[in-house]
């Protein structure tokens, strides 16, 4: 059943890659958000009830709920245009998360680690250089914390394959999460919409050399 | 004492934040300190107590909090005198020193630290009071250097976290389940190297944001070119350590595994780098304070040179930092002054320094021969000490390239120190500039003479420190 949680989580990177209104990721963002949660709760469940509870009440209210509402709320704020305006083509992106994937496939055979199952470390490594190819590839600031978000959940699932024995990393990434999240979206709802007129990232070229 | 510290200093941090009135502001100023001074006193009289069960007092901890105490009194009062030339509202002031304290506190808790889930909560911390501190001014180019600076850290601070989950798969089939720096020294030998070199690369990318090497040091520049002058002292000279803390203790880890020489390769190529792009931008750059926030890069790339040369260079290494931090702070005390004449941080609005402020020039021109470790700089001992480790260890190329890079960074400095201090500033208006009480140069003096006292005769206490802080490492 992990297993197939798991594999659906990579579909939707896929999916990222090609989508191509921001109402589409965030969309995304909260369907990661159940499936971290149906993962959790299937990993998890030997761990004590109210570390349990915990960390099953962040992947619903905090990851699924909170903060897709949130950054919907910072759009209509801002007044953000619906596209995620990529510098490259759709369907480059799609072919270079493929090969992110397929990449740390062919990394994971390298693990000869018996207790740590590899398909946690697929998924989470390829979410993590998702996460980052997002950030690279886009325009807009409202998409780079999206795909620190997208990094977020990567690590997060990175975390659930200790989770068992040191449940006390799973709760410091959850520490993480909310610190970020929070804090980006943030100094992203409070001050920048308010002082840049035009939420691009050519807007914060002024400091260099 | 570091329960009472910590719930002290982080209740003096809110109630400041809460506080409008000027007077109550500066008596909770003045508490804080006597407690941080009180704090340090404390765990030095303790060494090597543990406390709460994740704050050791080692002697790397207790040299660098005596640092952080010396560096936090003058960067006070300077705070002070910046905020009411500003004649900031209250409600800026409030946040202001809130968020020093919160910093000061953060770092001095993540120096403590024995357990590096620890450390990352502090490290976390300190970027959550810093960005308060390089907002300050509210307008667009603070914003922008606050947001860069936060999105760099959060990103690092996450690649910190995949670096600690790595090193928990590989400690958990060593049979421990416990992150404590004691129980990966004693485990280093035996965890699988796959992991312990991932956890590395992971690690030491996440940290270097905070310590300014090549990597992720981007964001420390922009953050001390913004933060206020007594904010960017403290972000480049005890922030830096908080990274250097963090790295190094986890350097000692995987000195005492299998994986040493490689991880010392990895340090040197970012090393050399750092000190490579500090060169390129000081040749370049335009803005007194990133000239100085480039030479903190410079700096941090000689440290880690004494790091990987090894043997006499680990005693140098941490000389370095403790002196880097005196050396620094004071350059950023003293540019305060320099804003508050010319109004300007760029080098083609300012000259003539000595004309208008003669005591500030002494410190400028003492400063300048500080950081760029011409004797009788204590710097000028230590970069030598680590110089002759990298000779005695065979990386003479390496050592050649430094040189001739440092001779070009020298030069890059003392064109626009003396640009500031002697050639005369074109379109500037005399009438109407401020004073300056030289009284307020007071203590740049003392940090700067601290560094030659330390350097040309250090007391058998602090040698003692050092030595203690190293001796985890294999000779």
């Amino acid at each position: 059943m992990t297993n197939v949680l798991l594999i659906t989580f990579t579909i939707t990177l896929l999916y990222l890659g090609i989508a191509h209104r921001l109402l589409t990721y965030i969309k995304i963002l909260a369907f990661q958000g159940i499936l971290l949660f149906g993962i959790a709760f299937i990993e998890l469940i030997q761990i004590n009830a109210v570390n349990l509870a915990f960390v099953l009440l962040e992947t619903v209210v905090f990851k699924t709920l909170a903060i897709p509402l949130f950054l919907n709320y910072v759009m209509k704020r801002n007044r953000i245009t619906r596209d995620a305006e990529p510098f490259l083509p759709n369907f480059i992106s799609l072919i270079i998360i493929t090969v992110i994937i397929i990449t740390t496939f062919i990394l994971s055979n390298a693990i000869a680690d018996s207790r740590i199952s590899k398909i946690y470390f697929v998924v989470a490594l390829s979410t993590l250089f998702t996460g980052l190819y997002i950030i690279v590839t886009r325009n807009k600031i409202i998409t780079h914390v999206m795909g620190y978000l997208v990094i977020e959940n990567g690590v997060f699932i990175l975390s659930l394959a200790v989770g068992n024995e040191m449940p006390m990393l799973v709760n410091l990434g959850i520490l993480l999460d909310i610190f970020a999240s929070v804090f980006l979206l943030g100094i992203f709802v409070n001050r920048i919409g308010d002082v840049l007129k035009d939420v691009d990232v050519d807007q914060l070229r002024n400091l260099k050399d | 004492m570091t329960g009472i510290y910590l719930a002290g200093a982080f209740a003096i941090s809110g109630l400041l934040f809460f506080n409008r009135k000027k007077m109550l502001n500066d008596l909770l100023v003045c508490l804080f300190l006597l407690l941080q001074i009180s704090f340090t006193v404390y765990e030095y009289l303790h060494l090597n107590r543990t406390e709460l069960n994740y704050f050791t007092a080692d002697s790397l901890a207790v040299l660098l909090l005596i640092t952080l105490t010396i560096i936090s009194i003058p960067a006070m009062y300077h705070s002070n005198i910046f905020l009411s030339k500003n004649k900031d509202n209250p409600r800026h002031r409030a946040i202001y020193f809130a968020a020093t304290v919160a910093l000061l506190t953060a770092i001095s808790a993540a120096y403590l630290s024995n357990h590096i889930a620890v450390t990352w909560i502090f490290v976390e911390l300190t970027t959550l009071s810093a960005s308060a501190l390089i907002y300050h001014r509210r307008n667009n180019r603070s914003l922008e250097g606050t947001w860069k600076y936060v999105f760099v850290c959060a990103i690092s601070i996450t690649l910190v976290f995949i670096g600690i989950l790595f090193l928990s798969f590989t400690l958990q089939k060593a049979g421990a389940d416990d992150l404590s720096f004691a129980v990966l020294l004693k485990k280093a030998p035996e965890l699988n190297l796959f992991w312990l070199r991932l956890a590395f690369i992971f690690i030491f990318t996440g940290f270097t944001a905070k310590l300014g090497l090549v990597p992720m040091y981007t964001a420390g520049i922009d953050a001390k070119d913004k933060a206020p002058s007594p904010a960017g002292a403290l972000l480049s000279s005890v922030l830096m350590n908080v990274g250097f803390v963090a790295i190094f203790r986890f350097y000692a880890v995987i000195a005492n595994s299998p994986v040493h020489s490689w991880a010392s390769h990895v340090i040197l190529v970012a090393a050399i780098l750092s000190i490579f792009v500090a060169t390129v931008y000081m040749t370049k750059v335009k803005n007194i304070k990133r000239m100085f926030a480039y030479s903190s890069i410079e700096h941090m790339g000689i440290v880690m040179l004494g790091i990987v040369a090894g043997g006499i260079g680990y005693y140098a290494a941490i000389l370095h930092v403790v002196f880097h931090a005196f050396v620094k702070s004071s350059l950023f005390f003293q540019m305060g002054q320099v804003y508050r004449i010319y109004k300007s941080k760029s080098i083609y609005d300012v000259g003539n320094y000595f004309k208008y402020n003669l005591t500030g020039s002494i410190v400028i021109l003492l400063a300048f021969f500080s950081a760029t470790a011409m004797p009788p700089s204590g710097l000028f001992i230590s970069e030598f000490m680590i110089f002759r480790s990298l000779f005695e260890s065979n990386y003479l190329a390496v050592l050649v390239i430094v040189m001739l890079l440092l001779t070009v960074i020298i030069w890059a400095f003392g064109k626009n120190v003396f640009k500031l201090l002697f050639s005369p500033a074109i379109d500037f208006k005399e009438d109407g500039i401020e004073k300056i009480n030289p009284a307020e140069s007071m203590s740049q003096f003392i940090l700067l003479g601290l560094v030659v006292y330390l350097g040309l005769n250090p007391p058998q206490e602090f040698v003692n420190l050092i030595q203690g802080a190293i001796k985890n490492l294999p000779h």
